[in-house]
């Protein structure tokens, strides 16, 4: 069962500073009101984001790099960006694996 | 469903998103008829035939009810839902209410233009079984002919309407030899996530559990193909492992624990707390059609039955783990100590654990029986014709 086999495998997205990332149509960030939190619906998952995975996946437009979501965060929170800096890209390279994010 | 690892910032939904008053995951049983005839099908033995099957109008307001219920995602699941003509005005539906929708599919039916139909209707999500990468095999073990043909043609569609897939391949002694190739193949047709689920042995598996039961042996090493995939597959493919009861340490929670993430409505309107929960005795199911859905998950006897801890003996009721795994199967449990109450056999702690996981290592070093195919009726009953 090999004809149609595409002939570029894909490979793993790394995110760094200037990824733009997105998420994709079949990955839904949605707010239950019944609940009152944010949920993430998945292919057959549903994940819970805290508030600062909530905050980011908003800001995953798909237009912005991650280094302006962590500077945009880093003004709002008043916090150092570098911190935020890699606390995100670590947060966002496990959505990325996990298929929730995408470039 | 089982769980994976998650990392910062973001967790499975937890047990008080899961259960605050509503479930996460609706299983619709649309129908149980199928052309496929698995030997490990998870439907019930006595299959309900399609005269007695809940009408479009009928799923169509228990779709309304579960959105309203708080409900999350809707698995359209069978038997083949694709056996229904009605499918479209129920993913409509699904899709209006803002469910997650998600079609669990055989396959074999469907054609390029109806799937394509499904998309634009705003199904969210294909799972597509398949029985091995070795057609002959695959074709054998649902006792299909054509059937593995047709299925890589259907991924093929998936992936060009742009619709997520993931690729579900149960395994058992007939097909483990393969697990290496349905690892690349499910890279190959560009599925997002790969669901590995050795055989869990309920209803038509049980039947037939002497014919698919691994060694040990063969078990461990899927557990090492496995392992070494995720890390090497990371990013690429999602995969999600399922292991055999009768090899584990401590069972699985059913259904992420009774009453708690899931219901199951079957064909014919029942609403269950697991899909084999028909097999407990004493037990009365409500239906849909006598009462509303969130009286049957709030106020049903049989979700209240089980739910949370109340109702354990020792050793679940003073164990740590009573919270993980609620104490694993009901269905299990009666079925070898005639107490649906006691401690899933499944589980290292249940003094029955070692007698009931010795059957494995004794069946799975014979030959295997000749397969029981799932039929209605068990063996060659004709259905009554269509809706
Ligand atoms: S397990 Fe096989 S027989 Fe059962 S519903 Fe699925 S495809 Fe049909
Ligand atoms: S004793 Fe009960 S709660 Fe504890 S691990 Fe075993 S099944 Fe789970």
């Amino acid at each position: 069962m090999a004809e149609t086999v595409q002939p570029i495998r894909p490979t793993r997205l790394m995110v760094a500073e200037g990824s733009i990332l997105l998420l994709p149509r079949h990955i839904k960030l949605r707010h239950d009101a019944g609940r009152d939190a944010w949920v993430l619906l998945a292919p057959e998952r549903v994940f819970k984001p805290d508030d600062t995975a909530v905050e980011v996946l908003k800001l995953c437009d798909g237009k912005r790099t991650v280094g302006d979501i962590a500077s945009d965060l880093a003004e709002r929170f008043q916090a150092p960006r570098d911190v935020i800096l890699a606390d995100i890209v670590q947060m966002l390279q496990d959505l990325a694996d996990k298929g929730v994010v995408k470039s | 469903m089982n769980e994976i690892t998650t990392g910062t910032h973001v967790t499975d939904a937890e047990p008080a998103l899961a259960c605050a008053r509503a479930p996460v995951g609706l299983l619709a049983e649309l129908t149980h008829r199928c052309p496929l005839q698995c030997p490990y099908c998870s439907n019930p033995l006595e299959l309900e035939r399609s005269n007695v099957e809940l009408t479009t109008a009928e799923w169509q307001d228990v779709i309304r009810q579960a959105a309203a219920l708080g409900i999350l995602q809707i698995h359209l699941s069978g038997g083949e839902p694709t056996a229904r003509k009605d499918l479209e005005d129920i993913v409509k539906v699904a899709a209006e209410v803002g469910l997650y929708t998600n079609l669990i599919t055989a396959g074999v039916l469907l054609t390029k233009e109806r799937l394509k139909g499904l998309a634009d209707l705003g199904l969210d999500h294909v799972q597509l079984s398949i029985q091995d990468v070795d057609a002959a095999n695959a074709d054998r073990i649902a006792a299909y002919k054509g059937g593995a043909a047709k299925k890589h043609e259907v991924a093929g569609w998936v992936k060009e309407l742009g619709l997520p897939l993931t690729l579900n391949a149960p395994l058992h002694r007939q097909n483990i030899d393969s697990l290496e190739r349905i690892i690349e193949y499910a890279v190959e047709i560009g599925a997002g996530r790969l669901e590995v689920a050795h055989i869990q042995y309920y209803a038509w598996a049980l039947k037939n559990r002497a014919a698919l039961m691994p060694t040990r042996e063969a078990f461990m090493k899927t557990v090492d193909i496995v392992n070494r995939a995720k890390e090497r597959l990371k990013g690429i493919l999602v995969i999600d492992f399922v292991v055999p009861d009768y090899y584990a340490k401590f069972p699985k929670p059913c259904m992420g624990g009774w009453g708690r993430g899931v219901m199951n409505i079957t064909p014919s309107g029942r609403v269950l707390p697991c899909h084999a929960a028909e097999s407990l005795p004493g037990m009365s199911f409500d239906n849909v059609r006598d009462r509303k859905l969130a009286e049957i998950w709030l106020d049903g006897d049989a979700f209240n039955k089980f739910r949370g801890t109340d109702w354990m003996k020792e050793p679940c009721k003073s164990c740590s783990r009573r919270e993980i795994d609620f104490g694993g199967c009901r269905c299990q449990a009666f079925a070898l100590t005639g107490d649906a109450a006691n401690t899933d056999p499944a589980c290292s702690l249940s003094p029955l654990h070692d007698e009931w996981a010795k059957v494995a290592g004794l069946e799975s070093h014979e030959t295997p029986p000749d397969f029981i195919y799932r039929r209605v009726g068990g063996a060659k009953v004709v259905e009554p014709a269509g809706e």
